[in-house]
C-alpha cells in the first residue's frame, strides 16, 4: 500500500491517468446518479435496483457484441427497451409501492434486484464480460498515459445525454410537468397534471438512462451480474452528496467518486476496489451527518 | 424571584429572512404567559429556538439562569421543559396509557432505568392525568384513532406526565371544536394552579390568550411589538393595527 | 386532582391486574410447552434434520433480532447481517488463537497441520461464543455511533454498505485467511454427536434469545423504542435518552446475532467471508424476509414468520431448478406489496381481541368532539 502511494509521487504522469479514469468512470457514474436523482426526487422511491438497470443495459451492448453488431448500435435499442421495462415494472410494483412509507419501496426495489441479478445470472452465467468497441488506444508522454478511444466516445456520449436531458427537462411538456410534481404533487393533480403518468414515465426515463450508462460501462469496463448493488450505492453516494435536481452536483460528485474510486482502488489494491465505494459512501454519510449535527437536534 | 425564561436579544434568520430580531422575553414563574402575532410573526421559531431544535443566530436564552441556547432538545426537555406540537404529535400506534407511560420524567434516569418495568405509581399518574383531560374511557385504544381535538389532549397529558417545570404550547385550540375549548381553557388554567405548573402559550384565538395570560407578548414581522397584561395588550393601538393589518 | 375516588382506585385495580400489557395466560403456557417439547424431541424423531432444525432456530434468532430494530424502533436495518459475521470470524480467531499461531494456522491451506485436544475444542467453543457476542456488541455500539445519526433510507442504505464493506475487508484480510477462508477445528467426536451438540447449542440460544426479548419488551425499554419508531422527534422532545435506547437495541440485536454466528461457523466447519459470514443477499435479507412476513413489531410475527419461511424454503428450494433466488426476490416483492402488516399483524388487524388490543366500535361516523360534548366536557 505504501509502495503504491510512493508509486504515485515518482510517477507524477500515473496519477493523469487515474484522474482521466476517474473522470470517464465517473461522467458514466454521473448519468445513473442523475437518474436516481430523478426518482427520489420527484417520487421519493429510493430505487435500490439501479444498478441492476446498468447491468441490464450492459448485456444489451455485449449480447450485439456476441452476434457481431457493434455495441454502441445497441444503445438506441437498450434505451428503447429498457424505458417499455421500466413502464412495465412502475405499473406493475413501484406504483403499489409510491405512496407507503419510504422501507416499503426500498424493499420493493432491493427485492427485484435479486430477482434481476438472479435472472441475468441465470440467462447470461456469471463470467465476467466486456463488450468489445474495437478501437484502438492511444498512448500520450510516450505511453505514460494511455486512452482508449472508446472512454473518449463514451464521454462525449455522456455530455450530449445529459444536454438532452436537460433540454428535455426544461422545454418539453413533460418535462415540465416532472419538475412541477417533484416540488407539490398534490399541487401538480389539483392543476390537472396526471401524476400516475408522470411516475410512469420519470421511472421509465430513469431506466433508459441507466440502460444508457450501462452500454458505455460494458464497454469501458466490465459487467457481470451481480455488480449492480455496487452501481447502485455509487448512485446513492452521489444522490447523497449532491441532492435532488442538481445537476451540476450530480456531475461533480460523480466525477468525485469516479477519481476517488481509482485512487482507492491503485493505492489499497484491486481487491478493495468495492470496500473503497462502500468507505466512500460511509464518508458521505459522515459528513452529512455532520453538516445535520449544527442543528441542534441530530444527536443526542 | 428571577424568571423562568430569559430570553435577551435572540436573532434567527433563515437564509436571508429574518425570522426573529433582537427578542427580549421573560417568563415568570408560577405564570402563564402568552405569545400572539400575525401569521408569519415568528413565533414559532422563537419556540423553537427557545427549546433547541435549531441554533440562534445572536443572543441569549437561559433557563432558571442556566445559558440553553446551546444546547440541544433532548437535555432541554430533561432540565424540565416540555412543548407541544401545533401539529399534535403523539405515538400513533401505541395506546392512550401507553403514551402517558413512555412519558414520564427522563430527568434522572440512570442508564439501569431503561430495563425497568413502570412503577404501580406511574400507572395511577397515568391513568389520574388521563381522567384530568376526559380520555379515561379511551385509554386503551390505539391513539392513533383517537380524533384530532383528543390526541391535543392527550399530548398536553403526556405533557403533564412528565412533570415539567414550564410547558410551552403551540396553539393548544387550533383545530378544536369551538364547544371544546372552553374546557381546555379551563383545564390549562388548573395545570397552572394546581399543578404549579409555568404555561408558555402561543395563541391565535385573542378570547382565548386574553382569558388566560397573565402576561402577554405580541410579535409583528420578527420583532417585538408590545408586553404587559391583557388588559394593556387589548387596546394597544400597534397590536389592534397589526392584527388588521394581517388580516 | 378532583377524580371520583371509587373510578380511581377501580383504574389502579385494573391497572394492578395488568391491563396495558397482556398477561401470561393458560394458553401461552401450553404453547410455550409445546415449542419446548418440540424443541427437545425434534432431534431424536427426525435424527436425520438435526442440522435444518438447528438452522431453523438460528433463522427464528435471525428474524426476532431484526425484528428488535427494525420492527419494534423503526429502524430498518439491511446489514444486521455483519453481527453474524463479526461473530463466526471472531469466534473462530479466539478458538484458534488460545492454542496456536492463527496466521500459521489460516496461511495452511488445510490448517490441519494442528490439533486440537477435546478439551481445548470445547473451551475455545465457549470462551469464542462468549467473546463472539461481546464483540459484536462492542462493534454494535461503536458503528451506532456512525450510523443512527442517520435516518430512513440513509440508516438502510449505510447499514447495507457496512455488511458489504465487511466482506470486502475480510477478504483482503490475509490474517484471518483472506477470501480463501478458515476450516473450522475438528468436532472431536462422531458426526451425529457434533449435529447434537450444536442443535442443543442452537435451540438454547433462541430460547434465550426469545425469552429476554420477551422480558426487555415489558420493561420501559420497549415502550421507549416503539415510541422512537411511532416519532422519533416526539420522543427526543419528551427528553427521553434516544441515542442510548437506539445504541442498546442495536448492541443486544448484535449479542444474540454475534453468537449465532460462533454456532455457524462451527457447523458449517469451514468459513470464508462472501458466502458464509457476510452473505447480504442470503441471510442479510432472509431475516427482513421472515420478519415482514409474520409481521413486524409484534412478539410472535418473526417467529412464525422463520419457522415458515425455512420449511418452505428447505422443502421446496431443490425443485425450483436454480430459479429458487429469482423467486426469493418475487417473494420479497410480493409480501412487500400486499401483504405488508404481515401474518402476526393481519391477525391482530382481524381479531384484535386476541391481542388485547382495545378497538372503539363505536368510532364509526361518530366524531370524538360530539362525544365530548355529550359527556358535557
Amino acid at each position: 500500500m505504501l509502495d503504491n502511494l510512493n508509486l504515485l509521487a515518482l510517477a507524477p504522469l500515473l496519477n493523469i491517468q487515474l484522474l482521466l479514469d476517474g473522470i470517464f468512470i465517473g461522467a458514466i457514474f454521473a448519468l445513473a446518479g442523475y437518474g436516481l436523482a430523478l426518482v427520489w426526487g420527484v417520487m421519493n422511491v429510493k430505487n435500490l435496483c439501479q444498478g441492476e438497470y446498468v447491468i441490464m443495459g450492459g448485456y444489451f451492448a455485449w449480447y450485439a457484441g456476441t452476434i457481431g453488431i457493434h455495441p454502441i448500435l445497441a444503445m438506441p435499442v437498450a434505451v428503447v427497451v429498457m424505458f417499455g421495462f421500466g413502464w412495465v415494472i412502475y405499473r406493475v410494483i413501484i406504483s403499489r409501492v409510491v405512496d407507503k412509507d419510504m422501507f416499503t419501496s426500498l424493499l420493493a426495489t432491493f427485492g427485484l434486484a435479486i430477482v434481476i441479478q438472479q435472472g441475468l445470472n441465470l440467462a447470461f452465467g456469471p463470467e465476467v464480460q466486456i463488450a468489445q468497441s474495437g478501437l484502438e488506444t492511444r498512448s500520450f508522454f510516450d505511453g505514460a498515459v494511455t486512452v482508449s478511444e472508446i472512454r473518449f466516445v463514451s464521454f462525449v456520449i455522456c455530455c450530449v445525454l445529459a444536454s438532452l436531458i436537460v433540454l428535455f427537462m426544461k422545454n418539453s411538456r413533460m418535462g415540465q410537468a416532472i419538475r412541477a410534481t417533484a416540488q407539490d404533487a398534490r399541487a401538480a393533480r389539483v392543476m390537472g397534471i396526471d401524476t400516475d403518468r408522470v411516475y410512469a414515465f420519470t421511472y421509465a426515463l430513469n431506466c433508459a438512462i441507466c440502460a444508457a450508462a450501462g452500454v458505455l460501462i460494458s464497454m469501458i469496463w466490465v459487467i457481470q451480474p451481480f455488480y449492480g448493488l455496487t452501481h447502485s450505492i455509487r448512485s446513492f453516494v452521489i444522490v447523497t452528496a449532491a441532492g435532488f435536481g442538481n445537476l451540476p452536483g450530480v456531475i461533480l460528485a460523480a466525477f468525485g467518486i469516479g477519481v476517488a474510486e481509482q485512487f482507492g482502488g491503485f493505492i489499497l489494491g484491486a481487491e478493495l476496489q468495492q470496500a473503497t465505494v462502500v468507505g466512500i459512501l460511509l464518508l458521505v454519510l459522515i459528513w452529512r451527518q455532520a453538516l445535520m449535527s449544527r442543528r441542534r437536534q441530530a444527536l443526542a | 424571584m428571577s424568571n423562568l425564561i430569559e430570553v435577551r436579544g435572540v436573532t434567527k434568520t433563515f437564509g436571508g429572512v429574518v425570522a426573529n430580531r433582537d427578542i427580549s422575553i421573560d417568563v415568570a414563574p408560577g405564570q402563564i404567559t402568552g405569545l400572539i402575532g400575525p401569521n408569519g410573526s415568528g413565533k414559532t421559531t422563537l419556540f423553537n429556538s427557545i427549546v433547541g431544535y435549531h441554533p440562534i443566530d445572536e443572543g441569549s436564552i437561559k433557563f432558571k439562569g442556566k445559558e440553553i441556547s446551546k444546547l440541544r432538545v433532548q437535555q432541554i426537555a430533561r432540565l424540565g421543559m416540555v412543548r407541544t406540537f401545533q401539529q399534535t404529535r403523539i405515538y400513533g400506534k401505541l395506546s392512550g396509557i401507553n403514551n402517558m407511560l413512555i412519558s414520564v420524567p427522563h430527568r434522572n434516569a440512570s442508564f439501569g432505568d431503561m430495563f425497568r418495568p413502570y412503577g404501580h405509581e406511574h400507572r395511577e399518574r397515568a391513568e389520574h392525568l388521563l381522567e384530568f383531560v376526559g380520555l379515561y374511557q379511551k385509554r386503551k385504544l390505539p391513539s392513533g384513532d383517537l380524533s384530532f381535538g383528543q390526541q391535543k389532549l392527550l399530548e398536553f397529558a403526556m405533557a403533564l406526565m412528565n412533570e415539567p417545570e414550564i410547558l410551552l404550547l403551540d396553539e393548544p385550540t387550533a383545530g378544536i371544536n369551538p364547544t371544546l375549548i372552553n374546557g381546555l381553557i379551563d383545564r390549562l388554567k388548573r395545570a397552572n394552579s394546581e399543578f404549579g405548573i409555568t404555561l408558555f402559550v402561543i395563541e391565535h384565538n385573542m378570547r382565548v390568550i386574553m382569558n388566560l395570560a397573565h402576561e402577554i407578548y405580541c410579535l409583528a414581522h420578527g420583532e417585538l411589538l408590545a408586553s404587559g397584561p391583557p388588559e394593556k395588550i387589548q387596546n394597544d393601538q400597534r397590536v389592534i393595527d397589526a392584527y388588521l393589518g394581517a388580516h | 386532582m378532583t377524580t371520583d375516588t371509587t373510578t380511581a382506585s377501580l383504574a389502579v385495580r385494573e391497572a394492578a391486574s395488568g391491563t396495558a400489557r397482556r398477561r401470561i395466560t393458560r394458553n401461552d403456557v401450553m404453547m410455550y410447552a409445546a415449542i419446548l417439547v418440540f424443541g427437545i424431541v425434534a432431534p431424536i424423531i427426525f435424527p436425520n434434520y438435526t442440522y435444518q432444525i438447528a438452522v431453523l432456530w438460528l433463522m427464528v434468532l435471525f428474524a426476532q433480532t431484526w425484528d428488535l430494530v427494525g420492527g419494534q424502533m423503526g429502524y430498518n436495518s439491511l446489514g444486521n447481517i455483519f453481527f453474524f459475521g463479526a461473530g463466526m470470524y471472531i469466534c473462530t480467531v479466539t478458538q484458534i488463537g488460545l492454542f496456536t499461531d492463527v496466521g500459521a494456522y489460516t496461511s495452511s491451506s488445510d490448517g490441519g497441520q494442528f490439533e486440537f485436544s477435546t478439551e481445548q475444542y470445547y473451551i475455545g467453543v465457549a470462551v469464542g461464543l462468549v467473546l463472539a457476542a461481546i464483540g459484536a456488541s462492542v462493534l454494535a455500539v461503536m458503528l451506532g455511533w456512525i450510523v443512527f445519526g442517520l435516518r430512513g433510507p440513509y440508516f438502510a442504505i449505510g447499514t447495507l454498505g457496512i455488511a458489504l464493506g465487511a466482506g470486502e475487508l475480510v477478504g483482503a484480510w490475509e490474517w484471518v485467511g483472506g477470501g480463501g477462508g478458515i476450516p473450522i477445528p475438528v468436532y472431536p467426536g462422531s458426526g451425529d454427536g457434533k449435529a447434537f451438540f450444536y442443535y442443543a447449542l442452537c435451540f438454547g440460544t433462541a430460547v434465550a434469545t426469545f425469552a429476554f426479548l420477551k422480558w426487555l419488551y415489558s420493561t420501559r425499554f420497549g415502550l421507549a423504542i416503539n415510541a422512537i419508531r411511532d416519532d422519533e422527534e416526539k420522543a427526543e422532545a419528551m427528553g427521553i435518552h434516544t441515542l442510548r435506547h437506539k445504541t442498546v437495541a442495536w448492541a443486544i440485536s448484535a449479542f444474540f446475532l454475534g453468537i449465532a454466528g460462533g454456532l455457524f461457523g462451527n457447523m458449517t466447519g469451514f468459513i470464508e467471508p462472501l458466502e458464509v459470514a457476510f452473505p447480504v443477499i442470503t441471510f442479510g435479507i432472509f431475516m427482513v424476509a421472515m420478519a415482514l412476513l409474520g409481521g413486524k413489531g409484534t412478539m410472535w410475527g418473526p417467529v412464525l414468520g422463520a419457522v415458515l419461511f425455512h420449511i418452505i424454503k428447505e422443502t421446496t428450494w431443490t425443485y425450483f431448478l436454480g430459479w429458487q433466488w429469482v423467486a426469493l426476490g418475487v417473494i420479497i416483492i410480493l409480501n412487500i406489496m400486499f401483504f405488508q402488516q404481515g401474518i402476526v399483524g393481519w391477525m391482530q388487524e382481524k381479531w384484535p381481541d386476541l391481542f388485547g388490543i382495545e378497538v372503539d366500535r363505536s368510532l364509526v361516523a361518530d366524531t370524538a368532539d360530539d362525544r365530548a360534548r355529550g359527556r358535557g366536557v
